[in-house]
């Protein structure tokens, strides 16, 4: 019995003396993962790119504030987390920050004083990124930004989660290897490297579009996981599956979806949500040979066959492009369409369709090529959490005004003018439409969202 | 005292269609360009958006994106003896007020002039002697011809993206376009709208005459599509609301949904709403402006704007106005017949006949602005005016904009005008009326003019601008020849009832009717500073670095909407400032 004791006290002391080491010894620093001379200067032009291509404006920018200058409020299922400002004010942002605070912050996740940060920061990510994408967001915030004094709320999660020193559990498990290593699927393809690195690195898709295993982290962070990209969520929105043959990032010719990341539109479907601040932020600044070789790897890495006839839509000759709505209507030969044409026996859903949605997206679901969206297939139609087109149809829409394609449209809400009733229907009707196969919305799903 | 801002490159006036095209071509050019806009910002959202827009009360019949003559108006008179009083209340003409002016709320019947109206006064001199001009019509030449135009009427129609079918490529006839047409080099961005049934009946009716019907060419796109600034339309829907109406549906050509996404991205271009220019300062040389003078309604101050080119893009009367105000150009004087500001200014002479039918429906609610079969076959090039006894032509067309229920919806002659009767009446024919309307020319009369007003001030202190405008026989002679023509067609198809309105012997201009807000001319284009206000490239002969845009150019009306025309100007305009005045600011002629 007292040896059973002894080794519980030494257990016990051992465990203390852990834990006190998990709190105060510092975290070791990753090193460089290439050496580069000290006086290494990024190309002209490259920081700012690194910094389009991390997209650090989507969170540290809030909206109506100051570039960088942090506020946004993240929200997680643990509460709001307040990004940080990342200006280099030497007060309230970060310059006092040597590079190798500065990677430390990108690759293991510690401030300057060796705080752990929430992973709301992708550093899962970002510790992928390559030491001169490293040396060139450095560069960036330190010569680019413009300093601003601002004191960020502090973050304040509730008990256990504001032991930040619980992190550093959490990354022994949740992260794997620094640096960008190309994998099998990639090997001796310059161009198919280069997406994967933009991919898994700065674009940091995972965040959003890889599911979250038992401990939030992302469940897939490399193509070597099924799971990878395979489909998340994002604030209550389901972030779409981009690798299964099915989905329509990979149903999309690379044209249509390089369209969608660069302009925010294609032929098919349109960004909304986060995602359209991804584009209006970062991806429609990517160069033309890194967007093609984004859309070479996420192509490359698709899962599965297609099923059968699901992408008939996708590459049969596209009645969105028929001259006009009349050719149009008479050309729809699927049940939904020709029930719509027909306009006899209509569900209360296919009604509302037609008096508030069938103006721009047509009888046929189709919209418009580029302008209105493809309901038919629409990712944020058919999600399984249905959060996003509850909010669309309630809240409207908008494209980003992007270079190429300048035009922000605007799709108005419906709040006003359709109880959650109407809203359930429409967006049921929607989920069974023209080939779309999900659950049905009810009104109290609806309710809970309407602000 | 005024404020005065920091000088800016380019000031515009008025961010209509003009003001966005110069907008953005000068701020392509790397130009500091600062546009002022007297009325409210608009946009798609939420300004246009579904369905709060098709309130026909609100928007159509009490204007909700006209200006307001409590704001802005002018007097009126119908000759020169006679005391003006002021246009109190809209009906006429309905001038825009707003970003987009009114680009937003226009139907989009997008024409080319014929090559012979741009040489009117040569063209009749050449074909029919000099002689046959009555004494008191100033008809004159533009100063630039249908060859020079054809590429800028080309970029105006591929901005806009318009739907129609050519009748002339490079000279080549094109079965199912207009054959009347000037040649064209490129055919038409978009294919043409679907027709509706009334549009179908009257194009077979006058093949069987022997005319030549064509889809009226619209700026209500056919599909969807991407113009030069990589702005987009999407698909018209047929809504039926387009005139008096901005868009719902990104479908209608108007500078919101093709420049101004794509202009104000440009950091070098800013806007101001809510700043009514009251005066271009000219320069102590008196051969240059050297800005403008705004009331800021912000900050409710006058601002002087320092600029060095001043671009005039408000609506052709207000570009007068603007003018005769600010003393650029010597006042016209019917009088004495000298001077030019003011000089030809014409209105638009209209007509039409209504049909209906017992056995045939029309749903009229399925409609564009543009929609509709034209025959062309009575059109300035191709009358004989010595023979018939007037100078002029129309377009006609069968076809409909839209079933809107209180201002489109007519009862046949002889229908009470209120009460069961007239509910009956409405009922039964809603659904079985068409028309066919005649769209003409309007020539320019040495006493058909604009000055400022001798007694009415608006709020600013200034005087109103004063029009003074009648019908005369040979436009009225125009118009009763379209009607015979008209009435031929229609009566071959039978309807159950007819009935007709057209200018008549003797009628005078009634600004209580709507008729069209095609006022043009005042500050008319040309190649003579004795005839014209501005020069072949719009730039003022007077002050070199002020152009003036839009419709106020034509020299004498055409027998098209003025927009076609007016957007070719601008962008010719354009190529003369950046080949030539930019690099050495002089007048050009």
């Amino acid at each position: 019995m007292k040896t059973f004791l002894r080794i519980i006290a030494a257990l016990v002391v051992l465990g203390v003396i852990a834990l006190l080491a998990i709190i105060f010894v510092p975290v070791q620093r990753t090193k460089p993962t290439q050496d580069l001379a000290a006086n290494w200067t990024p190309e002209k032009g490259a920081p700012l790119y690194a910094a389009r291509m991390a997209d650090c404006a989507a969170c540290h920018t809030a909206k109506d504030g100051k570039p960088f200058a942090g506020g946004k409020a993240i929200e997680s299922p643990m509460g709001a987390i307040y990004a940080s400002n990342i200006t280099p004010d030497k007060k309230t942002g970060i310059g006092n920050w040597s590079l190798d605070d500065f990677r430390a912050a990108l690759v293991d996740g510690v401030d300057d004083e060796g705080h752990h940060l929430y992973p709301a920061m992708p550093y899962e990510n970002y510790r992928h990124l390559s030491e001169t994408d490293i040396r060139a967001l450095y560069a960036y915030f330190m010569n680019d930004v413009k300093p601003v004094e601002n004191d960020v709320p502090q973050t304040a999660l509730a008990f256990p989660f504001n032991q930040r020193w619980g992190i550093r559990l959490w990354n022994w498990v949740a992260l794997d290897t620094p640096g960008f290593h190309p994998s099998d699927v990639v090997a001796g393809d310059d161009q198919l490297a280069r997406g994967a690195y933009l991919v898994q690195g700065p674009g940091h898709c995972a965040a959003c579009h890889s599911p979250r295993n038992a401990i939030m982290a992302e469940d897939g962070k490399t193509a070597a996981s099924d799971s990878f990209l395979s489909g998340g969520e994002v604030g209550g929105w389901s972030a779409p599956d981009l690798r299964h043959a099915g989905a329509p990032a990979q149903m999309w010719s690379a044209d249509q979806l390089k369209a969608y990341l660069t302009t925010g539109r294609n032929a098919h479907s349109a960004v909304t949500g986060e995602m359209g601040l991804a584009v209006e932020h970062s991806l429609q600044y990517m160069t033309d040979a890194d967007a093609d070789a984004m859309v070479a790897y996420l192509h490359k890495i698709r899962l599965g066959q297609p099923p059968s006839g699901a992408n008939a839509q996708m590459t049969a000759e596209d009645p969105a492009q028929l001259p006009n709505r009349v050719a149009r209507m008479d050309s729809a030969r699927d049940k939904t369409s020709a029930m719509l044409v027909a306009g006899k026996d209509l569900s209360a859903g296919a009604r509302l369709y037609m008096d508030n949605c069938a103006a721009c997206h047509f009888s046929d679901g189709k919209g418009a090529p580029g302008v209105f969206p493809s309901l038919g297939g629409n990712s944020i139609v058919t999600a399984d959490q249905t959060t996003g087109l509850i909010d669309v149809i309630l809240n409207g829409a908008a494209m980003p005004s992007t270079a190429k394609r300048p035009e922000a449209f605007k799709m108005p809400g419906f709040a006003h003018r359709l109880s959650d009733a109407d809203v359930a229907q429409i967006a049921s009707f929607l989920r069974t439409a023209w080939g779309n196969d999900a659950g049905s919305v009810d009104a109290a799903a609806v309710a809970k969202l309407r602000q | 005292m005024a404020r005065t801002d920091p000088k800016k490159d380019v000031v515009i006036i008025g961010l209509g269609w003009t003001g966005a095209i110069l907008g953005m071509e000068m701020a392509k050019e790397g130009l500091e360009v600062l546009a002022l806009e007297r009325g409210e910002d608009r946009d798609t959202i939420p300004d246009f958006q579904y369905p709060g827009v098709i309130d026909e009360l609100k928007y159509a019949i009490r204007y909700g994106f006209m200006q307001k003559p409590r704001n802005s108006t002018l007097t009126i008179r119908h000759g020169v003896n006679d005391t003006a009083l002021p246009y109190r209340h809209l009906g006429s003409f309905l001038p825009g007020n707003g970003v987009g002016g009114a680009g937003i709320h226009w139907n989009g019947q997008t024409w080319r002039t014929q090559p012979a109206e741009l040489r009117l006064k040569s063209y009749v001199e050449e074909n029919f002697g000099a002689d046959i001009i009555p004494e008191d019509m100033q008809i004159q030449d533009w100063g630039v011809t249908y060859e020079e135009l054809e590429p800028y009427y080309d970029r105006f129609e591929k901005l806009l993206g318009i739907s129609g079918k050519a009748g002339n490529l490079n000279g080549e006839i094109q079965e199912g376009g207009n054959p009347f047409e000037g040649p064209r080099s490129n055919e038409y961005p978009n294919p043409p709208l679907a027709n509706t049934y009334d549009s179908e009946l009257f194009a077979e009716a006058a093949r069987k005459k022997g005319l030549h019907p064509f889809p009226r060419p619209a700026a209500n796109a056919s599909r969807a599509y991407t113009n030069e600034y990589d702005m987009q339309l999407g698909p018209c829907n047929y809504c039926g609301f387009c005139e008096r109406f901005g868009c719902l549906n990104y479908s209608k050509a108007s500078p919101q949904t093709c420049v101004l996404g794509a202009l104000k991205r440009m950091p070098n271009f800013s806007y101001k709403t809510k700043a009514e220019v009251l005066k271009i300062e000219k320069a102590a040389d008196g051969k240059t402006a050297k800005g403008v003078t705004y009331f800021d309604d912000n900050t409710g101050e006058e601002v002087f704007q320092p600029a060095d080119l001043v671009l005039v893009c408000a609506y052709s009367l207000h570009n007068v106005h603007l003018l005769l105000l600010s003393e650029i150009g010597q006042p016209y004087d019917p009088a004495t017949g000298e001077g030019v500001v003011g000089r030809n200014y014409c209105y638009q002479m209209t007509g039409g006949t209504s049909l209906y039918f017992k056995d045939k429906k029309f749903n009229p609610f399925i409609g564009t602005g543009a929609e509709g079969m034209s025959i062309d076959d009575y059109s300035i090039s191709q009358i004989d005016f010595a023979k018939e006894g007037f100078i002029g032509g129309s377009y006609i067309t069968g076809g409909h904009t839209g079933g809107r229920p209180i201002g489109q919806l007519s009862t046949p002659p002889g229908t009470p005008k209120w009460g069961k009767g007239w509910k009956e009446a409405a009922g039964a024919w809603y659904n079985h009326k068409m028309s066919i309307g005649s769209h003409g020319s309007n020539m320019s009369y040495r006493d058909c003019y604009l000055d400022l007003d001798p007694t009415y001030k608006d709020t600013h202190g200034r005087p109103l601008m004063r029009m003074t405008f009648n019908w005369k026989p040979n436009d009225i002679k125009m118009t009763q020849f379209m009607k015979g023509k008209i009435e031929d067609v229609a009566a071959s198809m039978n309807p159950d009832q007819m009935a007709s309105g057209y200018k008549k012997e003797g009628s005078q201009y009634d600004t209580t009717v709507y008729q069209s807000t095609h006022n043009v001319g005042g500050a008319v284009m040309g190649t003579d500073p004795k005839t014209s206000v501005i020069n072949r490239y719009l730039q003022s002969w007077d002050c070199h670095n002020v152009f003036v845009m839009g419709a106020s150019a034509f020299p004498q009306n055409t027998q098209y909407n003025p927009t076609g025309p007016l957007g070719a100007l601008a962008y010719w305009a354009v190529d003369a400032l950046r080949n030539d005045y930019l690099k050495n600011p002089r007048p050009l002629m």
